[in-house]
C-alpha cells in the first residue's frame, strides 16, 4: 500500500500549473541538493515545463531535475491548513527562446508525486501509511538488536485498546433493567454492582475480540479511512499490542464476566439468568469469531440489537427479581436495541470499502445508500413508536414519553447521511451525535423511571400507567 | 569562520515551512515540505515513522538542503534562501526525544500542543525522528529573484 499515490507526470504538471512559482531543485557536482525558485511556464499537453536558467547557478542537463510547488494558509495561532505540494521530475534541456533569442531551460516531465489534503485527507493519509512505520520501527528493532515499537501511556492504551468510551452501549441498558425492577419493589444494590461490572467485561471482551478476529480476517488491515467510532481500535496495526497480547485481554475479559456471571448464578440463579448469559455469551463472541461471524454475515445489527438491548436489559431485570419475566423490561429494550443498533449501522458506513475487501458483508455493503438512509429512518421512527405503542397500550410508563425529546437528534443524523456519504471525516460529526441519542434516549428512560419510583414513594395512589 | 548571514537566520526562524530536499538512491533530489526548527546552531525538522522514507534516504546520503522560498510562510518577505548541509537522524528514542524542539516547534505551529496532548488519537504522528542539520553554504537571493545570482557563504566542514 503506497501512503501517496503516484501520479503520472501529465497530472503532476496540471497540478504544478496551478501553484504562484516554483522551486527548481538538482543536485550540485558536490553531491548536494540546490534548490532555486522559478516562475515556470508549464504545459502538460507536451509533457514540458520550461523556465529561465538561474544567475550564477549551472542547471545540469545529465541528470534529474525537479520542479516542486509547495502551498501552504497560514492560520495565526494555529499554524497553517490547506496544504498541497507536488513534484515533477525529469531532464532538462538548453535552448534558445525563439521571440527573444534568451536562453531558456525545458524539462521533459517523467514522473510526479505529490500531496494535496483536501484530495486525500490527512487521517487518511497517515493510515495509508502505517505500513511505513512498522517498517521503520522493524529495522531500528533489527540494527539494534532489540525490539523497537511504538508507545502509548499505559492509560491511552487501555482506552484505546479496550474503547473504553463505547461502554455506555451496556451501561445503558443494564441501569434501566436495573431501575425497572426497583419500580416493581425489587433492588439488590450489590447484585446491581455485579451485573453492571460483569455485563461490562462481556462488552470490553466482545470490543477486543472484534479487533482480533477482524485483524486475523483483514477487515481491519484494508480499512483506510478508520474515524474514532469505526474502524476498530487499530492498536494491533500500529504495532502498539501484539494480536496475541489482544487474543490474551479478550480472553481474560471474558473469563471474568464469566466468573461474575458464575456468582450471580449463585447467588441470584434462575433459568431466564443462565438463559441469558449463555445465548448473550454466543452472541457476543461470534459477532465476528468464526464460524457464526454475524458481521461478516450482514448481521450485525441483528446481534448488537439482541445483545445491547433485550438480553442486557432483561440479564439486569432477572438478576434483581430472580427469574421473574415482564413484559415492560422487553418493550422498553426495543427501543434502546433499535438504536444502539444504528449506531453500528451508522459506523460501517466508512468502513464499508474494508468490510467489502474483507469479505464482511455488512449492510452498507450490501445495499445503496438511498436504502442505507431509508433503513435508518425506519429504525429510528419504530424506536419511538415502540415506546408510544407501550405506552398506549399501558405497558410502558407515560413519562417515557420523555424519549421523544431525542427525536431531533435522529433527524439530524439522518439528514446528515446521505451528503457526507463518502465523506468519513465529514460524517464523524453525525457519528457523534447518533452515539448521543442512544445516551441520551437511555438516560430519558431511566428519568422516567426514576419518576415512576419517586411517584410511587411519595403519591402511592398515582398511576403513571395508562389504562 | 564564516557564519549563516543575520536575515538567514530570521528567515528560519520565521518561516512556517521550507522545503527539504534529500537525494535517494537513484541519485535523484526528492523535496519535502516541513517546519524548520532553528536554534540558533543547527537547522531541525522532525518526520513522523509515518512518513519515514525521507529518513531512509538521509542514512543513505547524508548531503540535503533546506529552502525557504514562500513569501506566505515567511510573513510576506521577499527574500529566499537555500542551505546545504549534511543531515543527521536522530531516533534513539522516537516516543519523546523529539520532543525537546517543540517549544520552537510550537511557537510556529501552536495546535501542535493539543494534537499532542490527544495522542491517544494519532499515536504513530508522534513516533519521531529528528534531523539535525549542520549547514555548510549558504545561497542568499535580497530580492528573492532567480535572475540575480545569489549571495554565497561557505561555512566549511566545521560546525556553523
Amino acid at each position: 500500500m503506497r501512503s501517496t499515490p503516484a501520479i503520472d507526470a501529465r497530472a503532476g504538471l496540471a497540478k504544478l500549473a496551478s501553484y504562484p512559482f516554483h522551486i527548481a531543485t538538482w543536485v550540485d557536482e558536490a553531491g548536494y541538493p540546490i534548490s532555486v525558485a522559478v516562475e515556470a511556464s508549464v504545459d502538460p499537453e507536451t509533457l514540458t515545463a520550461t523556465f529561465d536558467p538561474p544567475a550564477g547557478l549551472s542547471v545540469p542537463t545529465d541528470r534529474e531535475v525537479s520542479l516542486t510547488g509547495s502551498h501552504i494558509r497560514p492560520q495565526p495561532g494555529y499554524g497553517y491548513d490547506e496544504r498541497r505540494h507536488v513534484t515533477v521530475w525529469g531532464r532538462v534541456t538548453s535552448g534558445l527562446r525563439p521571440d527573444s533569442m534568451s536562453r531558456v531551460l525545458t524539462l521533459a516531465a517523467r514522473s510526479a508525486w505529490g500531496w494535496d489534503e483536501s484530495e486525500t485527507p490527512f487521517f487518511e493519509y497517515s493510515e495509508r501509511s502505517v505500513p511505513r512505520s512498522r517498517r521503520y520501527f522493524d529495522a531500528l528493532s533489527a540494527e539494534r538488536g532489540t525490539p523497537v515499537k511504538p508507545r502509548l501511556s499505559f492509560g491511552f492504551l487501555a482506552l484505546r485498546s479496550t474503547r473504553l468510551p463505547f461502554l455506555t452501549a451496556t451501561i445503558v441498558p443494564v441501569v434501566l433493567g436495573i431501575a425497572i425492577a426497583a419500580s416493581h419493589g425489587t433492588f439488590d444494590l450489590w447484585a446491581a454492582a455485579l451485573t453492571v461490572i460483569g455485563a461490562s467485561f462481556v462488552q470490553l471482551g466482545l470490543n477486543v475480540a472484534n479487533d482480533v478476529f477482524d485483524s486475523v480476517q483483514g477487515a481491519d488491515d484494508a480499512n483506510v479511512t478508520p474515524t474514532q467510532f469505526s474502524g476498530g481500535s487499530r492498536v494491533i496495526q500500529y504495532g502498539l499490542v501484539s494480536l496475541r497480547q489482544m487474543a490474551t485481554l479478550a480472553t481474560l475479559f471474558y473469563v471474568l464476566a464469566g466468573v461474575i456471571g458464575l456468582i450471580l448464578l449463585a447467588t441470584r440463579g434462575s433459568t431466564a439468568l443462565l438463559v441469558i448469559g449463555v445465548v448473550g455469551f454466543i452472541v457476543s463472541l461470534g459477532y465476528t469469531a468464526p464460524p457464526l461471524k454475524f458481521v461478516y454475515r450482514g448481521l450485525g445489527e441483528i446481534a448488537v440489537a439482541v445483545g445491547f438491548g433485550p438480553l442486557m436489559l432483561l440479564g439486569a431485570y432477572v438478576v434483581q427479581t430472580r427469574g421473574a419475566l415482564a413484559w415492560e423490561p422487553f418493550v422498553a429494550s426495543i427501543p434502546i436495541a433499535l438504536l444502539v443498533a444504528l449506531i453500528l449501522y451508522v459506523n460501517e458506513i466508512p468502513d464499508r470499502r474494508g468490510d467489502a475487501h474483507a469479505g464482511k458483508r455488512t449492510l452498507p455493503v450490501r445495499f445503496s445508500p438511498r436504502t442505507i438512509v431509508t433503513g435508518y429512518n425506519v429504525a429510528a421512527a419504530s424506536a419511538y413508536a415502540a415506546v408510544v405503542v407501550g405506552v398506549v397500550l399501558g405497558i410502558l410508563p407515560v413519562p417515557t414519553l420523555l424519549m421523544l425529546l431525542t427525536i431531533p437528534l435522529a433527524r439530524q443524523v439522518s439528514a446528515g447521511l446521505m451528503p457526507n456519504y463518502d465523506n468519513p471525516y465529514g460524517l464523524m460529526a453525525f457519528m457523534g451525535v447518533n452515539v448521543r441519542l442512544h445516551l441520551l434516549a437511555g438516560v430519558l428512560l431511566l428519568v422516567a423511571y426514576v419518576i415512576v419510583i419517586g411517584a410511587m414513594a411519595i403519591a402511592p395512589g398515582v398511576d403513571l400507567f395508562i389504562g | 569562520m564564516a557564519t549563516i548571514p543575520a536575515p538567514v537566520t530570521e528567515l528560519l526562524e520565521a518561516a512556517l515551512v521550507a522545503e527539504l530536499t534529500v537525494v535517494d538512491p537513484s541519485g535523484r533530489p526528492v523535496t519535502y515540505p516541513l517546519i524548520p526548527l532553528w536554534d540558533g546552531e543547527r537547522v531541525y525538522m522532525t518526520s513522523s515513522t509515518l512518513f519515514s522514507r525521507k529518513l531512509e534516504h538521509i542514512a543513505h546520503d547524508p548531503h540535503v538542503s533546506v529552502s525557504v522560498t514562500d513569501p506566505v510562510s515567511v510573513g510576506g518577505r521577499e527574500d529566499r534562501v537555500t542551505i546545504q548541509g549534511d543531515a543527521r537522524v536522530i531516533d534513539d528514542d522516537p516516543h519523546g526525544g523529539w520532543e525537546r524542539l517543540l517549544p520552537i516547534w510550537s511557537a510556529k505551529e501552536p495546535a501542535i500542543v493539543s494534537f499532542l496532548k490527544a495522542r491517544v488519537a494519532l499515536p504513530l504522528f508522534f513516533e519521531r525522528a529528528l534531523i539535525e542539520i549542520t549547514p555548510r553554504r549558504v545561497m542568499y537571493w535580497p530580492s528573492g529573484d532567480a535572475s540575480v545570482a545569489p549571495q554565497v557563504v561557505d561555512l566549511g566542514k566545521e560546525a556553523a
